[in-house]
């Protein structure tokens, strides 16, 4: 790679982008900052650009998702990038292929940048070792979901002004969710105040070392918050192996009215999605204009997904690698 | 008669609290005198003399906890091969799992094992014999038959026998036989598929974590029941502060109860994982750094009676996946002793409780006539260079697999030269 003309920039000094942990706060808010333009550019009956004019993005998805994948889908168009999707499905894993060969073969065919999804915690970054082009992270196993994370960090920043000093409570499924993970490394980087919230059986062992406070109580838990992001509770983890029902579970954890009253007054209210209505968060709750940017987020989405693909895209080589064929 | 004399040698066998320089005299594969005295006058000259240069000869080291692929998934591992990775790293007697492919489970497999062992292996081997048919944890095997074909102990390998029904009869009829029975001990349902171990770094890492308390429950259940049995039962592999408490208290209360620990839990730690290392998904998990503080104590104050490499050799592509789904366990029979040297060498560990772990330790809980440097024993010998930096590159490893969780570690101490039955077999000259 030393012949080629590297861009310099130093924007978003990182080939990957698979978690949040590893960047620093200047490279959050430079990436903010950046998403920040990319909303506006949204909003514009011309959404497009041609900083990925040529290049291939790979949308390689190992689970299932529909939000996550096609808001990568339209960022990468948006910025004039060819989009590929693959969806891996359990079958073709059947039939022997590996993780490894599958990322050996797509990177046979030069891909620029590759957004992988996957069920196991590790898989992406293992998949970034032994491909040549950049490699996003859509989710990992348990382990991060970094766009996820910020695009969290731009609505909120974009409603409050700023992340340093609030705080943010994130309810619900936290031992097994990505986007807790993120959302808490990325936040104690921004100087936020994190709690959780969560019976102790849906809580990491450890948790309180990861820079949070712990509560089991949502009415101790909410006092006083900036920020409440609600958490989806998987359907099969709601049946006696970690809570014994769904109605004692909204009984206690779900969010309503009556819990939010502890909160600030212009407390918002976020959810990454898909929610269970009833299960997590009351209705009305969710679809309350004033309090819930649930909406937002989704179209923060895709101006988050754009700022990091082209973050990531300017330090990619600009000229035929040195011994390759062109 | 075939005789070698090895002079100028620091014998060493705690088994007979004997250190000193001296010399060893062996006829037709047995030691047949040792002493300071010893050729003072010289080495008559129709003997074959190794000159040792004052380095360690120890009894030729035990390993009690060996996985092959022999038979069944021999492109892991064969008796053979694993025997020249035994010799590589000094020692001379390995104890083969039984779950294999098929299981051990009858008096024909170990009889197929000891023949395939001695056509092919350079190392003496014997096989452990399956504890229950298939390893399944329902059915006993026939531990008498068994025994007397040849199987050492009794185990069901890398899985626990976690009914304690069938544990409690399996400990009653194998006092018949004084038998040894030998437990990984692991609560399958508490340790709920973790595959690592519980706490802050299997949080952040987002990975099941599989809790300590999960072998601790297990040894504390096979405990009472070897109170009700009388039985001698024996833990493959503690790998916690909490076990190893659990064990100390009960060899007071005077239960026969022994255990083993793997060099990589007496050396590395839960941090080792870092990020998604496959190789270093072993079974029990690498513990807490207080965790294994423990176990190095355990053995320091004899707790613990045995070190063992738990070598399990994996083949390549069942340790590149995401590590969730990566096979468990490491290849260990070549970095056995100078793991165990490093903690010598670190002042956390005697080298005398070292060498007796790895030798005369195992020898008798299974009975062996090895493991000393007696008059009359077998000539199972190691030379060891205690001080030797070297760096491991995983290609130099004899094993089939070269999943090793010290690759390119620094390393100080090594086999020199490998005695078996009075034959040299490393450095290794063919057969």
């Amino acid at each position: 790679m030393a012949s080629s003309e590297t861009n310099t920039s130093t924007l978003f000094p990182h080939r990957h982008l698979i978690g949040i942990d590893g960047l620093s706060q200047a490279d959050i808010t430079a990436l903010l900052d950046l998403a920040d333009g990319y909303v506006d550019q949204n909003r514009q009956i011309d959404k497009k650009n041609s900083v990925l004019r040529g290049r291939t993005q790979i949308n390689l998805f190992f689970e299932a998702s529909t939000r996550t994948q096609s808001s990568f889908e339209l960022a990468g168009k948006r910025l004039g990038a060819d989009v590929m999707n693959m969806s891996v499905s359990s079958s073709s894993i059947k039939k022997g292929e590996t993780l490894i060969d599958t990322a050996t073969t797509l990177n046979a065919m030069h891909p620029d940048l590759i957004v992988v999804r996957h069920g196991d915690s590790g898989a992406v970054e293992l998949l970034s070792q032994k491909v040549s082009c950049s490699v996003l992270n859509a989710g990992d196993g348990s382990h991060e979901h970094p766009t996820q994370a910020l695009l969290d960090a731009l609505t909120i920043r974009r409603r409050k002004g700023r992340l340093e000093g609030l705080t943010v409570a994130i309810c619900g499924d936290i031992l097994h969710s990505r986007v807790a993970r993120s959302n808490i490394l990325l936040l104690n980087i921004m100087g936020a105040r994190v709690r959780v919230i969560a019976p102790k059986t849906l809580l990491p062992i450890g948790v309180e070392r990861l820079g949070v406070e712990v509560f089991n109580d949502m009415t101790e838990g909410l006092k006083d918050v900036d920020i409440v992001m609600m958490l989806r509770l998987q359907l099969e983890r709601m049946h006696g192996s970690f809570v014994p029902s769904v109605r004692e579970y909204f009984r206690y954890f779900g969010l309503d009215y009556e819990k939010l009253k502890v909160a600030k007054p212009d407390a918002l209210i976020m959810h990454p999605g898909p929610m269970n209505r009833g299960v997590e968060i009351d209705s009305a709750v969710a679809d309350d204009i004033n309090r819930s940017v649930i909406r937002e987020q989704v179209e923060m989405g895709v101006a988050v997904r754009m700022a990091a693909l082209d973050a990531l895209a300017r330090n990619l080589p600009n000229q035929p690698m040195a011994g390759q064929e062109p | 008669m075939n005789r070698t004399a090895y002079i100028n040698a620091r014998l060493f066998d705690p088994a007979n609290g004997l250190d000193e320089t001296g010399s060893l005299l062996v006829e037709d594969g047995k030691i047949a005198d040792r002493g300071a005295a010893l050729f003072e006058g010289g080495v008559p000259q129709d003997l074959e003399t190794v000159d040792c240069n004052g380095k360690l000869l120890t009894p030729g080291l035990i390993d009690m906890r060996v996985f092959t692929g022999e038979p069944g998934t021999e492109y892991r591992e064969t008796l053979g091969s694993a025997s020249q990775s035994a010799a590589a790293g000094g020692v001379t007697t390995i104890i083969v799992m039984p779950n294999t492919d098929p299981v051990i489970d009858d008096v024909a497999l170990v009889d197929f094992v000891e023949r395939r062992a001695r056509d092919t292996a350079i190392v003496n081997v014997h096989p452990m014999g399956a504890l229950t048919r298939g390893c399944a944890g329902e059915q006993m095997t026939e531990i008498g038959l068994l025994k007397d074909a040849g199987a050492v102990a009794f185990t069901d390998g890398d899985r626990p026998l976690s009914n304690p029904l069938v544990m409690r009869r399996a400990l009653s009829y194998a006092t018949f036989f004084d038998a040894l029975i030998v437990q990984h001990a692991e609560d399958l349902d508490l340790a709920a598929g973790g595959v690592m171990n519980e706490g802050e770094l299997a949080s952040r890492l987002g990975l099941a974590g599989s809790p300590s308390a999960a072998e601790t429950i297990m040894i504390e259940r096979d405990l009472r029941l070897v109170e009700l049995t009388g039985a001698r039962y024996h833990v493959a592999q503690v790998s916690c502060k909490a076990s190893v408490d659990v064990i100390r208290r009960a060899k007071q209360n005077g239960l026969a109860v022994t255990c083993g620990v793997s060099a990589p839990h007496l050396t590395l730690n839960e941090n080792d994982v870092a990020s998604y290392r496959s190789f270093m998904k072993l079974s029990p998990p690498l513990r807490h750094e207080d965790d294994r503080l423990a176990v190095v104590e355990g053995v320091a104050d004899g707790t613990i009676d045995v070190i063992v490499s738990g070598h399990d050799p994996q083949d390549p592509e069942t340790k590149r996946l995401p590590f969730a789904q990566a096979a468990f366990g490491a290849v260990g029979l070549e970095t056995l002793l100078p793991a165990t040297l490093s903690l010598v060498h670190g002042g956390t560990l005697s080298l005398e409780r070292a060498i007796e772990a790895l030798t005369h330790g195992p020898a008798s809980l299974l009975g062996l006539n090895s493991g000393r440097l007696d008059k009359g024993a077998p000539a199972d010998m190691t030379l060891i260079d205690m001080h030797v930096p070297w760096i491991l590159d995983p290609e130099d490893l004899k094993s089939k697999s070269k999943n090793t969780p010290y690759d390119e570690r620094r390393l100080q101490g090594r086999t020199i030269r490998t005695i078996v039955r009075g034959k040299e077999v490393h450095p290794f000259k063919g057969t």
